[in-house]
């Protein structure tokens, strides 16, 4: 299932060419697109020339319509992907910035680098102003470090957003976007055409035009239509993947590596308790949330789960296995790395810690210490929790 | 003998292709294109030659070249080197690999690269104020529906239309 993660099938060395192919991929697309001259990049700015605008949106659409088609029939897991963290102020002002600079230097960092590759010494200046720049920026930031962090939401979606479906979202983007075209070519022809008596360089007839655009149209219905996979479809989807975890008891816990984890101060422990709300008030244990399964299908309860920090961990407290395991495949489907199932749950709890005394005093039952853990034989459980590496988020550009 | 350059692809073709290529590099690596976070990194080995001791200091240098971290040693820097490889191939088979400046006809050569590498230097600031450039927030943030990403995008084009008019002698006919 996409996507792969290249570089710990083929190594670091293996990883980085893979890099270097898609790169090649992409000056060789930007070239084409004629992206290495200013001249074309700033015309877009006098409504001259729209390529910017009609490559950079047909781009944008054509992965989104392979990405989201993907995920809806299960080849692509989307929680897998990096999306890149939204920082809404710092977005809107340096993109503002980069407006600027965009029609000052008449490139933007990705065209200038074909720009220089072309042996054009103005893309070459403006490469160095970049990196010039890029300087300026990191000496600069302490004194607005605040503002740069600020109106931070990790992972949100213009369909979380707006409150649509991932497919209707994906549909109206499509919209947008072949509206933009259709605007993008009337303005072309206002502005360039008619004045000079030029024609267009490359050759597009309108049976092609309305054949591409519905094309896309027929793609983003189907991705609306078959909609994006909810956690039981997905889990059809992923069992393979992750059903040895579960086999093999993989990720269920002793409750004295839960007393462990939970005193260790690096790792930010959360615990789910999916017993009834009557048993959560008789007896739950320090810190932890009563949620229903239900809850788990739900963005609100699980983006905070799916985008903890590598030293994350959640554990699923439940009354019968039946129900934990339920939950740990929900949860693990939508992106859940550290995830692990309290064994037994609370049932033995009592029994394990009830007569114990720690300096010779009882404790809180709810929240054992540390220190109890020595009045048990050091082999009574076996270290099943493991840190999970990489966070998906970011992308390459942070 | 001077050989006329190929003429540019269809957009919509050259935009499939973008696609596709974008879709390759989530599929394979799980994160998109971007040219920015690179070239982040030349400045700071740049700077790392000559300055070491600053890098260190600086919060955002530390990050990728505190040390002895080598600021080079990423995906995004073999993205950028392939970028550029890409770019020479295709310049060279379709007749656009030339030495030369490209300018508006109205001003001098050297007003172009001095304006140029001002356009650089906004630029480079402004991409990491943003947290990516169009390759890595617009486009490949934008593939992914990121909110942040469609903001910034329409804000470029925001930005670049307010100040054409303003910088029209730099392009104009």
């Amino acid at each position: 299932m996409l996507p792969l993660d290249i570089s710990s099938e083929l190594g670091k060395a293996g990883g980085y060419l893979v890099f270097f192919l898609i790169g090649t991929g992409f000056g060789v697309a930007l070239e084409l697109a004629g992206f290495g001259d200013s001249r074309r990049l700033a015309a877009q700015f006098y409504f001259k020339d729209m390529t910017v605008l009609k490559t950079m949106f047909t781009g944008i659409i054509v992965a989104c319509l392979l990405i989201f088609l993907s995920s809806a029939v299960g080849f692509l897991d989307f929680t897998q992907l990096a999306v890149n963290q939204t920082f809404l102020w710092p977005g809107i002002i340096g993109g503002l910035i980069m407006g600027v600079g965009f029609i000052v230097g008449g490139y933007c960092p990705g065209t200038s680098l074909v720009a220089t590759a072309s042996f054009k010494l103005d893309g070459l200046l403006f490469l160095i102003g970049a990196v010039l720049g890029a300087g300026l920026f990191g000496e600069s930031l302490p004194k607005f470090e605040d503002f740069w962090y600020s109106s931070f939401t990790d992972r949100y979606l213009v369909s979380d957003w707006l409150g649509w479906s991932i497919g209707a979202t994906v549909f109206a983007v499509i919209l947008f976007a072949l509206i933009m075209f259709y605007g993008a070519e009337k303005v072309e022809e206002y502005f360039r055409i008619r004045g000079t008596g030029k024609v267009m360089s490359w050759k597009i007839t309108r049976r092609s035009y309305l054949f591409g655009a519905g094309t896309l149209v027929v793609l983003a219905s189907l991705v609306w239509i078959i909609g994006q996979p909810d956690p039981v479809r997905k889990w059809k989807y992923m069992e393979s993947r992750y059903a040895v975890q579960l086999t093999t008891k993989a990720v269920f816990i002793h409750p004295l590596e839960y007393v462990k984890t939970n005193n260790e101060a690096t790792i930010k422990l959360i615990t789910l308790d999916l017993r009834p709300g009557k048993d959560f008030e008789a007896f739950h244990l320090s810190g932890s949330q009563n949620v229903t399964l239900d809850d788990l299908f739900k963005t609100s309860v699980v983006a905070p789960l799916a985008q903890l920090p590598p030293q994350g961990v959640v554990v699923l407290i439940a009354e019968n296995d039946s129900v934990s395991i339920k939950a740990w495949k929900y949860l693990k489907v939508q992106g859940v790395v550290n995830l692990y199932i309290l064994e037994n749950g609370l049932q033995n709890w009592k029994s394990l810690f009830a007569d114990k005394t720690v300096a010779g005093k009882t404790f809180n039952l709810a929240s054992p210490p540390s220190e109890v853990l020595k009045l048990f034989p050091k082999d009574s459980f076996i270290q099943k929790i493991k840190i999970g590496s990489k966070k998906r988020a970011g992308g390459l550009c942070s | 003998m001077k050989k006329q350059p190929k003429p540019v692809t269809n957009p919509y073709l050259a935009g499939t292709m973008l696609g596709v290529v974008l879709f390759a590099a989530f599929a394979l690596t799980h994160s998109g294109l971007g040219a920015s976070g690179a070239i982040s990194r030349i400045q700071v080995s740049l700077t790392k030659l000559i300055w070491q001791s600053h890098v260190d200091k600086v919060g955002t240098f530390a990050l990728m070249g505190a040390g002895d971290t080598n600021p080079l040693d990423h995906a995004s820097v073999f993205l950028l080197l392939g970028t550029f490889a890409g770019g020479m191939i295709s310049a060279l088979f379709n007749r656009r690999l030339r030495f030369e400046i490209l300018k508006g006809p109205r001003i001098s050569k050297t007003q172009r690269l001095f304006f140029a590498l001002i356009g650089g230097v906004i630029m480079g600031y402004g991409a990491r104020f943003a947290r990516g450039c169009t390759s890595g927030q617009a486009l490949s943030g934008g593939a992914v529906l990121s909110l942040g990403s469609w903001a910034f995008m329409f804000c470029v084009f925001i930005g670049g239309y307010a100040t054409a008019y303003f910088v029209r002698r730099l392009w104009a006919d």
